[in-house]
């Protein structure tokens, strides 16, 4: 964990809602996709954890969905510094996965995926990502997935660009020997229940510090007690218990 | 004895700058980021007879320059405490460390110190009265003088180390109940505990927390902890430990001018996990700033 400032080189809209921000500083201690770093924002008390998109060099890729006053006084944000805590969170471990990598994201659960799927491809393994989105205007980044060389598809609820449906869809006749996610827990229970291989699954909580001091994003796990922010956010298939 | 250094119930500290408990975990987190033998010392996780997981999430809000949160006291029990966490701690922390204290009976405050106060590493034994007593109708002991003085005389007769009773804010008299752990047998008073509180999620017309309400802390209480330090501090002759929203080395000087000996530093931990070590780094400025020689020298100064 560090905390430093970061320069704002860039804050530009995707869609209607979600902003992608490039960020230059000391990204030194990102070093594993699906990480997260944590950003105070002024008059605001708690800092806020947004996933890391990528990291090349000292530009840090986020990409966020405004919805509340933390991400309006970002969305609205043309340059200057901001407050950086970075390298937190355990997040994916890439080893797990031997050959055929099946990637799942949901909205906003997608930007981490995107590192991870760039970390996968230069381990040399196949990846297939499939994109989760409710309508046609709130696609993002499918064209950066296959610009780095993975197989993509989209999935809308409303049929409108893509496959129609979700993306546990796409899984049952996708072949893959692992799989690694991100999205609301709706749809990160249903995959849990679809999956036929072990795999990875990123957890969203409401969090007090995100290092791991406060025991406010806790869960229970079978192999006890875990807090989301320093434990995870990412948890084995194995080790997840659903509370309900 | 240095510049900032002060007693706090017959132990020197280097200075009187304690992270409070629930805010610093066993230490660890923040042994990665800075040598913490820096602070005067600090006050671990609660500790409870049982292992304890706590309440379901969403455990914290964001308030105008302030949080609440329900975390519920989790922690890994005091028996792992003393087989795990203090051991753990021993590698990067030379100093005595305060314990931190709950329970949910008198027996249950009695069984943790007097197993807590065996370890050396203990300095203070710090005990939260601000929990619900499941014998009493889940009223919590620290808001009836007798409760809290209850709590107070069963802890020291089986402990020999500092008792520091931890008050909580929500009660008609804070000074009353403070007489009385006085009168009980506490070597010290450290308040104030977090306000209660509750947020709204406006979308969902339901409490942002899972257990509706919670703990208000960080600066937007600090002048409610001022004036009970300030009322407490001048009615016990037992040092008092001043705390509630302390954000910077001016937020220390003024808690200890209030009648604080030690202060802790909560919430600001968690959005700054250097807060405390900054703070230490600043006071001499501070009292350079406001003609201070020795920062014992103003405990107490408003009268």
């Amino acid at each position: 964990m560090k905390q430093s400032l970061f320069d704002i080189i860039e804050n530009t809209p995707l869609t209607d809602s979600v902003m992608r921000m490039r960020l230059k500083g000391d990204t030194s201690e990102i070093t594993r996709p699906g990480t997260f770093v944590n950003i105070k924002l002024d008059g605001l008390y708690l800092r806020r954890p947004i996933s890391v998109c990528d990291v090349e060099g000292d530009v840090l890729t986020i990409i966020y969905k405004v919805v509340g006053h933390g991400t309006e006084q970002m969305r609205d944000m043309t340059g200057g510094k901001l407050d950086v805590l970075t390298g937190l969170g355990n997040g994916y471990d890439t080893s797990k996965c031997e050959g055929n990598a099946l990637l799942l994201g949901g909205g906003v659960g997608v930007p981490p995926l995107y590192m991870l799927a760039r970390r996968l491809i230069a381990e040399g393994k196949k990846v297939h990502v499939v994109l989760g989105f409710n309508t046609a205007s709130e696609v993002f980044y499918e064209n950066e997935f296959r610009a780095l060389g993975a197989d993509v598809t989209v999935t809308t609820a409303d049929g409108s660009h893509g496959t129609r449906g979700f993306v546990t869809a796409a899984m049952a006749d996708g072949e893959y020997d692992y799989f690694f996610t991100c999205g609301p827990e709706p749809m990160l229970k249903a995959v849990y229940k679809a999956s036929a291989t072990s795999g990875q699954f990123s957890f969203e909580e409401r969090m007090g510090c995100g290092f791991g001091a406060c025991m406010g994003c806790s869960c229970k796990t079978v192999t006890g007690y875990k807090r989301i922010c320093k434990d995870g956010p990412v948890l084995e298939k194995e080790e997840i218990l659903w509370e309900n | 004895m240095g510049k900032l250094s002060v007693n706090l119930c017959g132990i020197e500290l280097d200075n009187p700058v304690i992270p409070a408990s629930g805010t610093f975990g066993f230490g660890y987190e923040f042994a990665e980021l800075y040598d913490i033998n820096v602070l005067g010392t600090f006050s671990f996780k609660g500790t409870t007879k049982d292992r304890r997981f706590g309440n379901p999430t969403p455990r914290i809000a964001e308030c105008s320059m302030g949080m609440i949160n329900a975390v519920g006291l989790q922690n890994p029990g005091v028996d792992a405490v003393i087989a795990e966490e203090l051991p753990r701690l021993a590698k990067c922390f030379d100093k005595k460390v305060m314990a931190n204290v709950s329970g949910f009976s008198i027996e249950d405050y009695a069984y943790t110190c007097e197993k807590i106060d065996k370890c050396d590493q203990v300095g203070w034994i710090e005990v939260n009265v601000s929990c619900p007593n499941v014998h009493g109708g889940g009223m919590s002991f620290g808001t009836s003088p007798e409760a809290a003085a209850e709590v107070t005389r069963a802890v020291k007769s089986v402990t020999t180390k500092p008792i520091i009773i931890k008050l909580s804010p929500n009660v008609t008299d804070i000074v009353a109940i403070a007489k009385a752990c006085e009168e009980a047998g506490a070597d010290g008073i450290s308040l104030i505990n977090t306000l209660l509180g509750m947020r709204i999620d406006l979308k969902k017309k339901a409490p942002v927390i899972a257990n509706k309400m919670g703990g208000f802390s960080g600066p937007a209480i600090f002048p409610v902890a001022v004036r009970m330090v300030y009322q407490v501090s001048h009615a016990v002759d037992i040092p008092v430990i001043g705390m509630g929203g302390v954000s910077s080395a001016e937020d220390v000087i003024e808690m200890m001018m209030a009648g604080a000996t030690a202060v802790e530093v909560g919430a600001a931990n968690l959005v700054d996990p250097y807060a405390c070590r900054d703070i230490i780094a600043d006071l001499p400025h501070a009292m350079e700033k406001y003609g201070i020689e020795n920062l014992s020298d103003i405990i107490g100064a408003v009268k």
